[in-house]
């Protein structure tokens, strides 16, 4: 039991900063905490990714030059490129979000004076 | 030129949403054409594409040339034709619609970004039907939320707030389906749809599958605004521009409809989805109470545009429960009605925009004598209702006809009362505007005149926004009349093979 936690920490801390992650969006009040934890929330995800592409004692991707072409290769020298390049569009999706979700705060900001989100439902019920 | 129509499809919107931008801050005028033309282009190649799949079946496109499952894949069968025919239409007449709703209610120098976020949307939209990646599927729901989130900031007071739950929701819907994805990754090695689902029924009975599929109805469920998951809907929906409503609102959810019906029963198949882990009975519950809910919650509602949008989660409730229905005839009324309720919705949301643009209100109790002062939007709004309640010649009828039969047919009489008593409820919903609409007299201070009867007028409405009106009414019609030949020329042939009854 303890093996396997222990071989596979990784995952258990994306476990973790998925649920500090959605704690935050669900629980504070506060606007930029709210989108500080929907960034943990993605970067666990990208975490996750990037684990299942690793493995032990591999070498980066690449075929060095020579040995391409006709020799055979053992894909379990090699750590899986296919993940990581995923997480390179979902980093820039990633970086979107914060964006946007930046913009939209100073634009929160700038009408009510306020991230609040309490101050914000009450100044809007008025 | 026709085996590249599948890209064409997002590729045209994309390049215009740049072009627009530019041009657009060069000079204003440019950017209706520049928004009319590529959705012209788009609606032309649906249409092509929906006659190339009726006559000689499914397109599959690769980018770049690179086979599947190393390269991405387009694949485009019957259901996908439809639903991207109905996107394409709707969105057209939206981009009409949109050329004098954006000028009365948003600052002229915001244009260019506006239209510009405009064809991000339909890009997105296009994409996620088009597309047999999963990953790919990921990008392009995301290129459709980050211009939904923006486009709906740009609304009325609170809008910005508003933007910014959707964005946290959207959020961990969108992270939901990529953890979906990573897990179907791990297990088999692939993101091809077709590619995973040869691959899929050997692991059926895998737990990390289980959990996989979880995520994708949770993530799907979220982007498509379901009923447990719907809290962003009504507050984004509502706040913005009417224009953006009226694409956003029927378009959105039922992409997210159509993500849920092709990851159940064409990445996954039918024994998966019905009989190994009998998600259908949980969406049955799910639907049932939504539907009842959302009914309720619209009843209660007194802003037009805010009972509109629970009227959208009670339709997405529809789907769902035709889809739990789990038999032919249920998942032929799901798809119907992902296509009716693109038309009705619009409907009703452009009429409702209609109204704003004249009267200056969106309060159901000012709109007394409302067929006096806009006898066209409010016929079209009666329209848009009565297709909605179900009533015989209009669509809404057959999409819900072939809905209780498929319950019938399961067996769930629950789900039978559920659609039978939410008709009803929409006739309460719907007729309260109608009475307000046709039958008040007007009353109030703002006219005091001799019988408080105000005069007869055509709408003052401009005209481009009168004809996608009409137009969207005549699709509900024609739907309705010609729902036969849809079901036996196209959804025949889009339901997975696999499924019984």
């Amino acid at each position: 039991m303890i093996e396997t936690i222990l071989t596979h920490y990784n995952y258990w801390v994306f476990a973790f900063l998925l649920t500090i992650g959605l704690y935050a969006m669900m629980t504070k009040n506060n606007l930029m905490k709210k989108l500080i934890g929907m960034n943990i929330f993605q970067w666990a995800i990208i975490l996750f990714f990037i684990s299942i592409g690793a493995k032990r004692g591999a070498q980066i991707p690449i075929v060095g030059g020579g040995q391409g072409g006709d020799i055979a290769i053992s894909a379990a020298d090699y750590i899986n490129p296919l993940p990581h390049v995923l997480m390179l569009t979902a980093i820039v999706v990633g970086v979107a979000t914060t964006g946007i979700s930046l913009a939209l705060l100073v634009a929160i900001y700038k009408r009510y004076n306020t991230i609040e989100e309490d101050e914000i439902i009450k100044r809007l019920r008025q | 030129m026709v085996e590249h129509l599948p890209v064409l499809m997002v590729v045209t919107p994309l390049t215009f949403s740049f072009i627009v931008n530019v041009a657009g801050m060069w000079k204003r005028w440019l950017c209706f054409p520049l928004v009319f033309i590529p959705m012209m282009a788009c609606t032309f190649f649906a249409f092509a594409i929906l006659l190339k799949v009726t006559t000689a079946g499914e397109i599959r496109y690769h980018l770049g040339g690179w086979p599947p499952p190393w390269g991405i894949e387009y694949c485009i069968d019957h259901f996908s034709a439809l639903v991207l025919l109905g996107v394409a239409v709707i969105s057209l007449l939206v981009s009409i619609y949109a050329y004098s709703s954006f000028k009365k209610e948003v600052d002229g120098y915001r244009s260019p970004q506006l239209y510009a976020l405009f064809l991000l949307q339909t890009t997105g939209l296009f994409g996620i039907t088009a597309t047999a990646d999963l990953f790919n599927l990921y990008v392009l729901l995301e290129i459709a939320s980050f211009s939904a989130y923006a486009i709906i900031a740009m609304g009325e007071r609170g809008a910005d707030f508003a933007a910014f739950r959707y964005v946290i929701f959207g959020t961990i819907g969108a992270c939901a389906y990529l953890l979906a994805t990573g897990y179907i990754y791990i297990l088999t090695g692939s993101l091809n749809m077709t590619d995973v689902a040869q691959r899929l029924p050997r692991l059926y009975s895998s737990r990390a599958l289980l959990v996989g599929f979880t995520f994708f109805l949770l993530g799907a469920g979220i982007k498509m605004g379901i009923f447990p998951l719907h809290s962003w809907l009504p507050d984004a929906y509502t706040l913005a521009p009417s224009a953006v409503s009226t694409l956003l609102a029927p378009l959105f959810s039922k992409v997210g409809g159509y993500v849920i019906i092709r990851i159940m029963f064409t990445v996954f198949d039918s024994s998966f989805s019905i009989d190994v882990f009998p998600v259908t009975d949980l969406l049955g519950l799910i639907g049932g109470i939504g539907v009842i809910v959302a009914c309720v919650m619209a009843v209660a509602q007194t802003d037009l545009k805010r009972m509109l949008c629970y009227v959208i989660v009670a339709e997405m409730g529809y789907v769902v429960i035709g889809i739990a229905s789990a038999n032919r005839l249920g998942l032929t009324g799901a798809i119907l009605h992902i296509i009716n309720d693109m038309f009705m919705m619009a409907c009703l949301f452009a009429a409702a925009g209609a109204i704003f643009y004249q009267m200056g209100t969106k309060e159901i109790s000012r709109l007394s004598c409302l067929h006096r002062q806009m006898p066209v939007t409010s016929a079209v709004f009666v329209l848009g209702a009565l297709s909605v309640i179900g009533v015989p010649p209009l669509c809404g009828f057959f999409s819900k006809w072939y809905l209780l039969l498929g319950a019938i047919k399961s067996g769930q009489w629950i789900l039978i009362a559920v659609l039978l008593i939410s008709s009803l409820i929409y006739a309460i919903i719907f007729f309260r505007v109608i009475e307000y609409a046709y039958l008040k007299r007007r009353v109030n201070h703002m006219r005091p005149g001799k019988s408080g009867q105000h005069p007869f007028q055509l709408d003052k409405v401009p005209i481009s926004m009168l004809v996608p009106m009409i137009l969207l009414a005549l699709g509900i019609i024609i739907l309705g009349i010609f729902s036969g030949t849809i079901v036996t020329d196209i959804i025949e042939f889009a339901l997975p093979s696999s499924i019984s009854g």
